[in-house]
C-alpha cells in the first residue's frame, strides 16, 4: 500500500474536484464497515431487553371474591408485586377529602380506579422511589401516616388512594392497565 | 521511563538470556517491581496499600474462579448452590468466606490508598493520570462488588439489585426503559442474575487491565513520597527490590492475618442476616442497606428529601454519582504546587475534617432513614461537596505552605529542617549547585 502511494499518479487518475479512485474506495470501505459495526451493536444491545418468555407473562386474572372491605392482597404480574385493595367507605372518603393541591403527583381517587368499581384500588406494589415493596397490605403492617402504604426502605408514605404524600418517592403508586371481566374477576395487563 | 541510575537487567543464566531475547517478560518484571525500579527512600507504610490492593484483587480472582466452579446462576437454584458451596463442597465455606471478606478488605485497602493519595497530593502533576486511572478502577470495583453481592440471591441481594437498578429509573424520559433493559425484565429475575454473573466474572479482568495501566502511568514519573518533593538524585532512591518488597511483605503479613481473623472468627460480621433468606419478590426486608463500603454514597443518595425543580429522587442519584465524578476533577481543583499535606498547615486540618465527614456519612448510610440521621447526612453531604468545590480551591490559593526540605535525603536525615545547607553523609553526594528549594510540581 505504502509503496503504491509513491508511484507517480498520472494526473488522468484525478477525477473531478481532485478526488481519486482510491479516496472513493477508502470512504466506501470504511462506511460499509461502520454500518456493519453499528448494525451488529443492535442485537448486542437488544439481547438484554426482556425476552419473549418474560413478556409472555404479561397478563393475569385475579379473583376478587374473597377480599373483604379493608383487606388487601398481594399478587404478581410480570414478576412485579401488585396490591389489590378493597377500600372501606371511610378510606374512600379520606382519599376524596384530600385537596389536590396537597399532592406531589395530583390525581383523584376516581382517576386511579374504574367507574363502578371505585372501591377496588389496584396498584403496583413497587415504591416509585427505588422499587421496594411498601408495607400496608397485610394485617398489622405499618400503613404510614396517611393510612395507605409505607415504604420501609427510604420512608415514603402513600395515602389510601396509593398517592405519594411524604418521603422521597416522586410519583403515586403506578396503576396498571386492567379490566373487569366480571364483577369479581379482574384481568391485569 | 526510569531514572538513569536504575539498575539494568543483566541475566547471567543462558536460558534467561535466551528468554530475554525472545520475550523480555522477566525484564519487564525486573523493571516494574524488581531491582530495576528506583523508589524514593522515604516511603512510609501508607505506601503499602497499592500492593495490598493488588494482592486483594488476586485473592478475589482466585477464590472467585473456585466459587464459579460450584455456583449456578439461575434464579431457582442460585441460593441453594451457595448453600451447597457452604455445606457440601470441600473447603467451599473457606473460599466463600475468603471471597466475601476479601472484598471488604479490598475496599479497606483501596480507601486507605485513596486517602493516602488525598493527603500526600498523589493526584497532582505529574501523576494526574495515575489518579484518574485509579478512579476508573474504583468505579469498576464498585460495579463488580455490587453485582457479586446479588449472586447469592438472598433477600439483600434481590432488594439491593432492585434499589440500585432503580437509580437508573430516575433518569428523565428514558429511565424506566434503561432499568428494564439492565434487568432484562420488569423486576430482578433469572435474566438479571445471569447477566450479573457474566459481568461479575468479566470485570475483575478489566480491573486487572486498568491496574496495569495505573502502574504504567505511575512508573513514568516514578512513585511519589511523603515529603512530596521530586527525586533529585540517586541518593534519594532505593531499588524496589529488596527494599520495598520487604516493606510490602510486612504489610502483606498483617493483611493476611486480618483476612484470616475475619474469615475464621467473624465471617458474617460485615454481612447481613437477611441475605440468608432466599430472595422473595413479594417482601422487602425492613431495613435495606448495601455493604458497608457503599454506605457514604448511600447516605448522600438518601440526603435529598425535597423536590427542588427536579424530583428529590433524581437529585439524590445525581449527587451520589457526582460525589465520585467530582474526584476526577480533583487535580484541577487543588492548584497548590505543594503536594504533601505535611507542609500544608491549613489543608491538613480540612483533610481530617473530610475524613471525619466521610466516616459520618458512612455511619449514617448504615442507619435507617429517620431523623436525626437524615439531617446529619444532609449536613455531611453539604460539607463533602463544599470541601472539594469551595474549600480546596480557596485553601490552595491563600495558604502559606511550610518550607519544603531541599531533598528527600535531607527530609529524612534532618527532619523538620527546611532550607538548610546540604546535610552531611548521603546528602553530601549532591551534585554541585543542586538543591535550590522550590515547590514540588513546578518542574513537572
Amino acid at each position: 500500500m505504502a509503496t503504491a502511494e509513491h508511484i507517480e499518479n498520472p494526473p488522468a487518475e484525478l477525477g473531478e474536484g481532485g478526488v481519486r479512485r482510491r479516496d472513493f474506495l477508502n470512504i466506501a470501505a470504511v462506511s460499509v464497515a461502520a454500518v456493519g459495526g453499528v448494525a451488529t451493536l443492535f442485537p448486542l444491545i437488544t439481547q438484554m431487553s426482556p425476552s419473549a418468555d418474560v413478556l409472555a407473562l404479561a397478563s393475569i386474572e385475579v379473583d376478587l371474591a374473597g377480599i373483604e372491605p379493608g383487606q388487601a392482597i398481594k399478587t404478581t404480574w410480570r414478576k412485579q408485586p401488585i396490591f389489590v385493595r378493597n377500600l372501606t367507605p371511610q378510606e374512600i372518603a379520606a382519599a376524596n377529602a384530600t385537596p389536590l393541591a396537597d399532592l406531589r403527583d395530583p390525581q383523584t381517587l376516581a382517576e386511579r380506579t374504574q367507574e363502578g368499581h371505585g372501591n377496588w384500588l389496584i396498584t403496583l406494589a413497587v415504591c416509585t422511589h427505588l422499587g421496594c415493596v411498601p408495607l400496608g397490605a397485610a394485617e398489622g403492617e405499618n400503613r404510614g401516616e396517611f393510612g395507605g402504604y409505607f415504604c420501609p426502605c427510604h420512608g415514603s408514605h402513600y395515602d389510601t388512594a396509593g398517592r405519594i404524600r411524604k418521603g422521597p418517592a416522586p410519583l403515586n403508586l403506578e396503576v396498571p392497565e386492567y379490566a373487569f371481566t366480571s364483577d369479581t374477576i379482574v384481568k391485569i395487563g | 521511563m526510569s531514572f538513569p541510575w536504575a539498575r539494568q537487567y543483566d541475566p547471567k543464566n543462558p536460558f534467561m538470556r535466551w528468554m530475554d531475547e525472545k520475550l523480555p517478560l522477566p525484564r519487564l518484571v525486573y523493571n516494574a517491581v524488581g531491582a530495576g525500579y528506583p523508589v524514593p527512600r522515604n516511603l512510609n507504610y501508607f505506601w503499602n496499600f497499592g500492593v495490598l490492593a493488588g494482592l486483594a484483587l488476586v485473592i478475589q480472582i482466585v477464590t472467585g474462579i473456585v466459587l464459579a466452579m460450584h455456583y449456578a446462576a439461575s434464579g431457582d437454584i442460585a441460593f441453594n448452590s451457595v448453600e451447597h458451596i457452604m455445606r457440601d463442597v470441600n473447603s467451599g465455606w473457606l473460599f466463600r468466606y475468603l471471597h466475601a471478606n476479601g472484598a471488604s478488605l479490598f475496599f479497606v485497602a483501596i480507601y486507605i490508598h485513596m486517602f493516602r493519595g488525598l493527603y500526600y497530593g498523589s493526584y497532582k502533576p505529574p501523576r494526574e493520570m495515575v489518579w484518574l486511572l485509579g478512579l476508573v478502577i474504583y468505579l469498576l470495583m464498585m460495579a463488580t462488588a455490587f453485582m457479586g453481592y446479588v449472586l447469592p440471591w438472598g433477600q439483600m441481594s434481590f432488594w439491593g439489585a432492585q434499589v440500585i437498578t432503580g437509580f437508573f429509573s430516575a433518569i428523565p424520559l428514558v429511565g424506566e426503559e434503561i432499568r428494564v433493559w439492565l434487568l432484562g425484565g420488569y423486576a430482578p429475575d433469572g435474566a438479571t442474575l445471569n447477566r450479573f454473573f457474566s459481568l461479575h466474572y468479566l470485570l475483575p479482568f478489566v480491573i486487572a487491565g486498568v491496574v496495569i495501566l495505573h502502574i504504567w502511568a505511575l512508573h513514568i514519573p516514578g512513585s511519589g513520597n511523603p515529603a512530596g518533593i521530586d527525586v533529585k538524585g540517586e541518593q534519594d532512591t532505593v531499588p524496589f527490590h529488596p527494599y520495598y518488597t520487604a516493606k510490602d511483605g510486612f504489610g502483606v503479613g498483617i493483611f493476611l492475618i486480618l483476612l484470616a481473623i475475619m474469615t475464621f472468627f467473624l465471617p458474617n460480621y460485615l454481612g447481613h442476616a437477611d441475605n440468608y433468606i432466599p430472595a422473595n419478590p413479594l417482601s422487602t426486608p425492613a431495613h435495606i442497606v448495601p455493604e458497608w463500603y457503599f454506605w457514604p454514597f448511600y447516605a448522600i443518595l438518601r440526603a435529598f428529601t425535597v423536590d427542588l425543580i427536579l424530583p428529590a429522587k433524581l437529585w439524590g442519584v445525581l449527587a451520589m454519582f457526582a460525589s465520585i465524578l467530582l474526584l476526577f476533577f480533583l487535580p484541577w481543583l487543588d492548584r497548590s504546587p505543594v503536594r504533601s499535606g505535611n507542609y500544608r498547615p491549613q489543608f491538613r486540618i480540612w483533610f481530617w475534617v473530610l475524613v471525619l465527614d466521610v466516616l459520618i456519612l458512612g455511619w449514617m448510610g448504615g442507619l435507617p432513614p429517620e431523623e436525626p440521621y437524615v439531617m446529619i447526612s444532609q449536613v455531611a453531604t453539604i460539607y463533602y461537596f463544599a470541601h472539594f468545590l469551595i474549600i480546596l480551591p480557596i485553601v490552595s490559593r491563600i495558604e502559606r505552605p511550610l518550607p519544603l526540605p531541599n531533598s528527600i535525603t535531607e527530609a529524612i536525615l534532618r527532619p523538620g529542617k527546611g532550607e538548610q545547607q546540604a546535610p552531611p553523609g548521603m546528602g553530601s553526594e549532591h551534585q554541585p549547585g543542586d538543591p535550590e528549594p522550590r515547590p514540588a510540581g513546578q518542574e513537572a
